[in-house]
């Protein structure tokens, strides 16, 4: 699926910050969500790249896809049940 | 072929469609992983002790703790002998790096530690090492303070080493609690993840 083809309800924009933050604004912005309402992450962190798949798997959210935009880590993520 | 025993309990029939499809293989993992996690609580539960009281040590504690929180895991964090500097009010100004007897850390050129001796040295590095994290937007104590707060991390003082060192209750961040080495072990002994940092 072509990511500009995923609606995402929230963008949480993590720019310029380093671990832990994109995890833990993630997870709070997460929070907010509904069962099956996708939530956009934008992050400069290389460290995201392994961070965020753990976070999701671990949490039971389902990382839809991510990938590479100018020099941006963009993630779409899709809050799970107890997620 | 192998079948999960929980297979029927996540509605996933196996009967006339031999081929899972992912969402299938999906729901029985995520119930094994539920089912695990209900048997076992200590998944969920992240007990870390801080006994160091500089400002380089002071990172993986609070670091680990807001994470293991955003993962969904109850966490704490049990501040004893020096660590105590992390959750003391004047935390900013008692937290700092020391280069002496340290050689991993990195300086502008090689120096002997007999130089590294000298007075003025250690701020000298403190400041280095502030600035660093502060050039590339390292996130900095007091927003992991307020984190960790946020997300209802313990924060336990050690009532042992405040008694010795002098400090009283008032001399700490809002939100410590405190206790001794029973509080933290009650909290360890359900916990899987236990670290003495």
């Amino acid at each position: 699926m072509a990511s500009t083809d995923i609606e995402a309800k929230v963008v949480v924009d993590a720019r310029g910050l380093l671990c832990p933050m994109p995890v833990v604004k993630t997870a709070k912005a997460m929070k907010e969500l509904q069962t099956g309402e996708v939530l956009k992450l934008i992050s400069t962190d290389r460290g995201s790249v392994a961070d965020i798949p753990a976070w999701a798997e671990s949490t039971n959210n389902e990382l839809i896809e991510w990938h590479e935009e100018a020099g941006d880590f963009v993630f779409h993520l899709r809050k799970g049940q107890g997620g | 072929m192998y079948t999960s025993p929980r297979a029927k309990l996540v509605n996933v029939s196996t009967i006339g469609n031999p081929v899972l499809d992912e969402e299938a293989v999906r729901r029985i993992v995520r119930s094994e992983i539920e089912h695990a996690d209900a048997k076992d609580p200590g998944t969920a539960s992240a007990a870390l002790i801080a006994s160091k009281g500089t400002l380089d040590w002071a990172y993986p504690p609070l670091i680990l703790a807001t994470t293991a929180a955003s993962l969904g895991m109850e966490a704490s964090i049990f501040f004893t002998f020096y660590g105590l500097n992390i959750v003391h009010k004047d935390y900013d100004r008692l937290l700092k790096v020391s280069p002496l007897g340290n050689p991993a850390m990195p300086m502008p050129v090689p120096m002997p530690n007999l130089v590294l001796g000298l007075p003025g040295m250690g701020p000298i590095a403190t400041k280095m090492m502030q600035s660093k994290f502060r050039r590339k937007n390292v996130t900095t104590i007091r927003e992991l303070l307020d984190l960790a707060r946020d997300l209802d991390v313990g924060l336990i003082a050690c009532q042992m080493t405040m008694d010795a060192f002098g400090y009283k209750a008032d001399d700490f961040i809002q939100g410590v609690r405190f206790g001794g080495a029973a509080a933290f072990l009650a909290k360890a002994r359900k916990a899987h993840l236990t670290l003495f940092i």
